[in-house]
């Protein structure tokens, strides 16, 4: 007996076969998808903003040359997986409304500010570490063009997170202010770094499902207790400390043990009370709004370009 | 002077209709080096091919990923439908002698 769709499907999931767009999928895996993917594509362009606020205060020339660049990668990102997103039957127009309407949401570590320019360090390093480790894993994603996209940002990822530690390094050296600098954005930035993994899987059901469709590969906690075990021990290297008073080694268990999580904390700023939550969302829809006369421009030069081109009239371009 | 006033209404006419969302798709391909074949890279947004070009650049050759970009309009590639590929592919299926390893040839025959 030929089997089914679903069957197939199922199929493919247990082979590792990769889902293409064509392929029948479904209606759930689609949807979590959706929602996955686009989350993740609104948080590359939202993620801009923090560090969008340090280009022009960069302390010197390369460290501006170098910032503008992971931003433009960080948009570049974004565009990755919005195209990514839209092989799924969602319109790019659909997605970004609903950035815009408020009612998709993106990594609520974005919510808080950039104070000084050590953060911007902080963010690269913790930040850009957290969702390396969320990220590599998703290079095996089953869905194709997700995966795709994954490799490619993971490459530039790291970078980032290289760019960002060597911001630190170099305040770590510097001078008593510079340090105390250094550890007040490592202080605020640790634990919202955590909670960029999610809350505990018991309590999602959606992650268990993303983890039998092969769309996850490991859970929240798995996750976050491997960037904690790396980063315990990296801040050494900065002669820092995190921010946790019961973080140690656990011989028992081979990992750090860390502190309790205020998940209160996390769900306020998801549910929009962060410290900078309307403030993205404003810059986001006036950025949009200040570029419409470049799109109205470029689609009226295109047009006037095929008008010309369609009726074979040369030479007047320049006219207007 | 007339035909520039004629094209000029039109292209306004055109204009106010022509927004993003009107814009079309296109797949960019690249080479990555001189001697490789141009590969599929993605696809984006873009008013014209020229536009389409420059922002490919943009997007998909940050670190030097390419020498050489083409640009084509989604709506212009057709593919083969994934459901019916069992049968499209099935005549490849029960040729095994167009493999080399079909052949099995005594051990001393060398440069073969």
């Amino acid at each position: 007996m030929p089997l089914n769709e679903q069957e197939i499907f199922d199929q493919k999931i247990e082979q590792e076969i990769r889902i293409e767009p064509r392929d029948w999928m479904p209606d759930d895996y689609r949807k979590m998808l959706i929602r996955q993917m686009s989350q993740h594509a609104h948080s590359e362009i939202v993620g801009m903003l923090p560090e969008g606020n340090w280009i022009t205060r960069a302390p010197t020339l390369r460290r501006k040359a170098i910032l503008i660049a992971k931003v433009q990668d960080e948009a570049g990102h974004g565009l990755y997986i919005y195209s990514a997103t839209e092989t799924l039957g969602i319109s790019r127009e659909e997605t970004i409304q609903q950035l815009h309407a408020g009612k998709a949401k993106y990594s609520s570590v974005f919510n808080y500010p950039t104070l000084s320019w050590a953060d911007i360090g902080a963010i690269g390093w913790l930040v850009d570490g957290a969702a390396i480790m969320n990220q590599v894993p998703l290079c095996r994603a089953s869905y194709g063009p997700y995966a795709r996209a994954m490799i490619r940002i993971c490459k530039e990822e790291s970078f980032h997170q290289r760019q960002g530690f060597d911001i630190l390094l170099t305040l770590s050296r510097g001078s008593d202010a510079q340090k105390a600098m250094c550890q007040d954005a490592i202080n605020r930035w640790w634990w919202p770094s955590l909670m960029m993994f999610g809350p505990n899987d018991e309590a999602s059901h959606n992650s268990t499902r993303s983890i039998q469709w092969k769309i996850k590969r490991f859970t929240n906690e798995e996750l976050r207790q491997k960037f904690v075990d790396v980063c315990a021990e990296q801040v050494n290297v900065l002669a820092m400390h995190l921010p946790d008073k019961d973080l140690r080694w656990n011989e028992l268990k081979g990992h750090y043990d860390y502190g309790p999580i205020d998940w209160e904390e996390f769900r306020n700023v998801v549910n929009g009370n962060g410290p900078c939550n309307s403030e993205r969302l404003e810059s986001i829809k006036k950025a949009h709004a200040d570029g419409a006369w470049v799109r109205e421009a470029a689609s009226a030069h295109a047009a006037k370009k095929k008008y010309l081109h369609n009726n074979k009239i040369h030479g007047v371009q320049t006219a207007y | 002077m007339q035909r520039k006033k004629n094209i000029y209404t039109i292209i306004k006419s055109m204009e106010s209709k022509q927004h993003i969302e009107n814009w079309p798709l296109w797949e960019v391909f690249i080479r990555a080096r001189q001697g490789l074949d141009h590969k599929h890279a993605g696809s984006l947004y873009a008013a014209d091919a020229q536009m389409a070009i420059e922002n490919a650049r943009d997007v998909y050759t940050r670190r030097n990923e390419g020498i050489s970009i083409w640009v084509v309009e989604s709506t212009f590639i057709h593919a083969s439908n994934p459901s019916e590929s069992e049968l499209l592919f099935d005549p490849a299926n029960d040729k095994i002698y167009r493999h080399p390893s079909f052949y099995p040839l005594p051990d001393e025959l060398k440069n073969i």
